[in-house]
């Protein structure tokens, strides 16, 4: 069964998103820190007449902070709240089939608790992505 | 079901809760012909439905109540408290058995007959009345439904954020006059519509206080007590949340105050209070809170028994409780397992409500508040705030960043370095004391990690349930009246913001938790050793006097509240006339005393001493000082003007006699109000040109009219007849000729002023 699937890129590699979770793909304007908040919270931004949580993905993942900050990102509702998951660029929409991680891959300690999966387009596989586990402070997910 | 019946049982459960404060209030008052009407209407209407809905037990129980209530109204019987009890049990009934339709719970008959025949008149059986309780389940949805309350409000305040989003455009891109106008409509709209959103949301608190009088009633009863309930604003509205909330802690702490606040009657009596104890439920509005007050003029809280109680248990010591201050002792009542009554009643239970009350009150943001005064009474207040959404805020900043803090919890805002501010560190924690009120320092930037370019100087003195303290930020902004909605879980663990916000600056803004940053920066409220209050010392009351230079150039004292005041006055004021000195001034003649020269000066000071009436001059030439007069006063040897001696400063000076001053000097004043000469009939101005003089130096006052209410001690005229002018007030007749007109004749000689002195005293009695 194919889903409709949003390729993006985080921290210079490709992803899949699962397009049901994602609401609508903004570019965000000034963000005002949350000071006390964990490094992945990168701050409140403006969404027309809401106040989105901003998520650093790159916090998230485990990985150092790129020095470009990025401006384009992925809203998604998650638990009663609306949060902007940053990422580099956005590129398609397309249908996939997604297919388990093939067994013996281990991923990256950063996304290990992300990657929910593989797509595979023209050969290339895709990680695809559960954005929930990028969103910090939720109830733990279902394995 | 059936939309009659639904319709029936909404329309009983309304009148119901209506009924049930108007029952009593007939019994307390059975002549009020109106509230027995409404009440006889009620089962009248109940007993119509019942016949065509099929509903043959509420039909008989309403047909009994209706009866009696109907040999009520054409007086054939009384309404005594029997009779009250029965109908009440009638109504109880008729609810329950409403609420079982609508559950669809069948219950039992049992018991209805006797209900009925306790109607009768001189029935035996007495039914006491319960507060019914356990039957009614609470519904959380009324004749609207709560949700869509909830959508439409959450809606709204969309709309105001829209709206504000919409004229930031305008405003930034700059907008034609018509576009303008047009949102200016929008925005009065969008305001009166929140406005009724907020309404819609909004409930009388009558809705928790029109149960009460039954409750109050059968408590007060079941205990033996006799209570006089007073309810004040019930008008004021709360979030209906908020009033489902507060039902329960209303309801623990009025039975409290009936179970063990207020005594028995014949404790009362033998303590002198009035035997019906006073309980005062009331609420109203203050700024962004509501405010419910229960007071009673019971015994109030006796803290050593608390102390005893909880030293009982064993967690605290006796000595470390009895260290804590009065406020800290008071607050102990909210420790759980507290019960200062030895027997536990039925009604209040196990005194574990009061910490349940105070987290059901913490927990929708409020905070309780005790006044106490052992023997007198105990004062509850309960501040609620007036809605969770849409909350008046100050605006705060610190680094680049602004927060926003909840108007309601700011007592205070000050400068650090202003008067009567300052900022010590105590160890390594910094204090702030406001006007001698001392109370930790937070400094905002500090906890949050943030730098500021400027130093925080602005406090802003929060309260947090258990106490106060300084939060120090760097710039006070405007307020605003924001849309508080919760922040992310991420954002809410950190524990210091209680929800965030968009305000009009389009910046996205968290509004800060005042009780999360006092935890976060470690501050403990309650439970500690509060600093007691020093007492003040008793001072023992001193007499302060004026030190001044003497005319004869001897220093002396006289004491300061004798002192009218001082002045300056020329030297030719002063006249030695009429056997003593005299001193003019504002048109009077005072008699002054004088040690010393001051014929040789222009000018001299002059204390005007005053006691009650009689005013006397005292002349000196200088006044130096104010001063402390010492205890031991060494007396004079004998009378005269100066009383003893004290030494002030090493030195010794001399202090006045007043008494010997005012009984030489003062002799002349007469104390009371001079007795009214009247002067009437023809020759009055020669009357009052010739004679004023000699009267007034007799003591009189003399009056040509008299004003109202006063009354003349004796009359002079020189009218050969006419009546005297008032009833038995003696009449003095003056003759213009020497000779005497006849033997009958009792007129003086006008010029004999021996012999018309003497008349007048002889008439007027002895002056």
């Amino acid at each position: 069964m194919s889903d409709l699937f949003l390729i993006a890129h985080i921290a210079g590699r490709a992803v899949a998103i699962d397009s049901r979770q994602v609401e609508s793909v903004v570019d965000i304007g000034a963000v005002v820190p949350v000071p006390g908040a964990d490094r992945q919270v990168r701050g409140l931004a403006a969404l027309r007449s809401r106040v989105v949580t901003v998520i650093d993905t790159h916090a998230a993942l485990g990985l150092p902070t790129p020095e470009i900050e990025a401006t384009r990102a992925v809203i998604t509702h998650v638990e009663g709240h609306h949060y902007a998951i940053l990422v580099d660029s956005l590129e398609d929409v397309a249908p996939f089939e997604l297919a388990p991680l093939s067994p013996g891959i281990v991923l990256d300690p950063g996304w290990r608790t992300t990657g929910c999966g593989i797509v595979e387009r023209a050969g290339e596989p895709i990680l695809a992505i559960d954005l929930r586990a990028l969103v910090p402070g939720l109830t733990a997910i279902a394995a | 079901m059936d939309d009659l019946l639904q319709e029936f049982i909404a329309e009983t459960r309304e009148t119901l809760e209506a009924l049930s404060g108007e029952i009593v209030a007939w019994e307390a008052c059975p002549d009020d012909r109106e509230r027995l009407d409404a009440i006889f209407r009620f089962v009248h209407t109940v007993k119509g439905s019942c016949g065509f809905l099929d509903l043959p037990r509420l039909a008989r129980l309403s047909h009994a109540a209706e009866d009696v209530l109907a040999a009520v109204r054409s007086n054939e019987r009384l309404p005594d408290t029997r009779l009250v009890n029965a109908v009440l049990a009638i109504v109880d009934r008729i609810g329950e058995l409403v609420e079982a339709i609508d559950a669809g719970v069948p219950i039992e008959e049992d018991g209805e007959d006797e209900l009925i025949a306790a109607l009768e008149e001189g029935s035996a059986l007495a039914i006491q009345a319960h507060s019914a309780n356990a039957a009614r389940s609470p519904t959380r949805s009324v004749r609207l439904n709560v949700d869509l309350l909830d959508r439409m409000m959450s809606g709204m305040s969309d709309m105001v954020l829209a709206r504000n989003e919409l004229a930031r455009r305008l405003r930034d891109d700059g907008a034609d006059p018509t576009v303008e106008a047009a949102l200016e409509r929008l925005s009065l709209t969008v305001a009166e519509m929140r406005d009724t959103v907020t309404r819609t949301r909004m409930q009388k608190i009558d809705a928790l206080f029109s149960a009460l009088p039954r409750m109050v009633r059968d408590t007060a009863a079941e205990l033996g007590k006799s209570v006089a309930l007073r309810v004040e604003g019930s008008d004021v509205e709360l979030d209906r949340e908020m009033i489902e909330m507060m039902r329960d802690p209303l309801v623990h702490i009025v039975r409290n105050a009936i179970d063990h606040g207020l005594e028995l009657p014949a404790e009362r009596r033998k303590l002198g209070k009035r035997e019906s104890g006073r309980l005062t439920v009331s609420a109203r509005q203050s700024g962004n809170q509501i405010i419910i007050e229960i007071t009673d003029d019971g015994r109030g809280i006796d803290t050593d028994r608390l102390i005893a109680k909880i030293a009982a248990k064993g967690a605290r010591s006796a000595e470390e409780l009895a260290a804590l201050s009065d406020k800290a002792k008071l607050a102990l009542v909210f420790e759980p397992g507290v019960s200062t009554k030895d027997a536990v009643t039925a009604i209040s239970g196990r005194g574990v409500g009061m910490d349940v009350v105070r987290a059901n009150v913490e927990q929708i943001g409020g905070r309780i508040e005790l006044s106490n005064t052992p023997g007198k009474g105990l004062r509850i207040a309960i501040h609620v705030p007036l809605t969770l959404s849409i909350i008046a805020t100050i605006g705060v900043g610190v680094g680049d960043q602004r927060f926003a803090i909840s108007r309601q919890a700011i007592e205070e805002i000050v400068r650090a370095g202003g008067d009567a501010i300052r900022v010590d560190m105590l160890g390594g924690t910094p204090a702030a004391t406001v006007r001698d009120r001392r109370m930790p320092l937070v400094d905002l930037g500090g906890l949050l990690g943030l730098s500021g370019g400027r130093d925080s100087t602005m406090l802003v003195i929060v309260g947090v349930p258990g106490g106060s303290y300084a939060l120090a930020v760097e710039s006070v902004l405007d307020h605003e009246e924001l849309v508080i909605k919760p922040a992310a879980p991420a954002v809410m663990a950190t524990g210091v913001y209680a929800g965030q916000t968009l305000p009009d600056s389009g910046l996205p803004m968290l509004l800060l938790d005042c009780a999360g940053i006092a935890t976060m920066a470690g501050l403990q409220f309650g439970g500690e050793v509060a600093v007691d209050e020093v007492a003040a010392e008793v001072v023992a009351p001193t007499v302060s006097a004026l030190l001044f230079d003497d005319l004869d150039g001897e220093r002396r004292l006289v004491p300061l509240t004798i002192i009218d005041r001082i002045e300056p006055v020329p030297v030719e004021a002063i006249r030695f006339s009429g056997g003593r000195l005299r001193l003019s001034v504002e048109g009077r003649i005072i008699p002054l005393a004088v040690q010393g020269e001051w014929d040789r000066r222009d000018m001299v000071s002059v204390l005007r001493l005053r006691d009650g009436d009689a005013e006397i001059g005292y002349a000196i030439s200088d006044a130096i000082d104010i001063v402390t007069l010492p205890e031991t006063v060494v007396p004079a040897r004998e009378a005269g003007p100066v009383a003893g001696v004290v030494s002030i400063d090493g030195e010794q000076i001399e202090l006045l006699d007043l008494h010997w001053l005012f009984a030489t000097h003062g002799a002349e004043l007469g104390a009371a109000a001079p007795p009214v000469c009247l002067i009437d009939g023809a020759e009055s101005a020669w009357m009052t040109t010739f004679l004023k003089p000699v009267l007034e130096g007799a003591g009189y006052r003399v009056a040509t009219g008299l004003k109202t209410g006063e009354a003349a001690a004796v009359v002079l005229t020189m009218s050969a007849s006419g009546a005297p002018v008032q009833g038995n007030v003696p009449v003095v007749r003056l003759r213009r000729d020497r000779a005497v007109g006849g033997p009958a004749d009792t007129s003086i000689y006008r010029y004999d002023r021996d012999g018309l002195l003497a008349a007048l005293a002889r008439s007027a009695g002895g002056r």
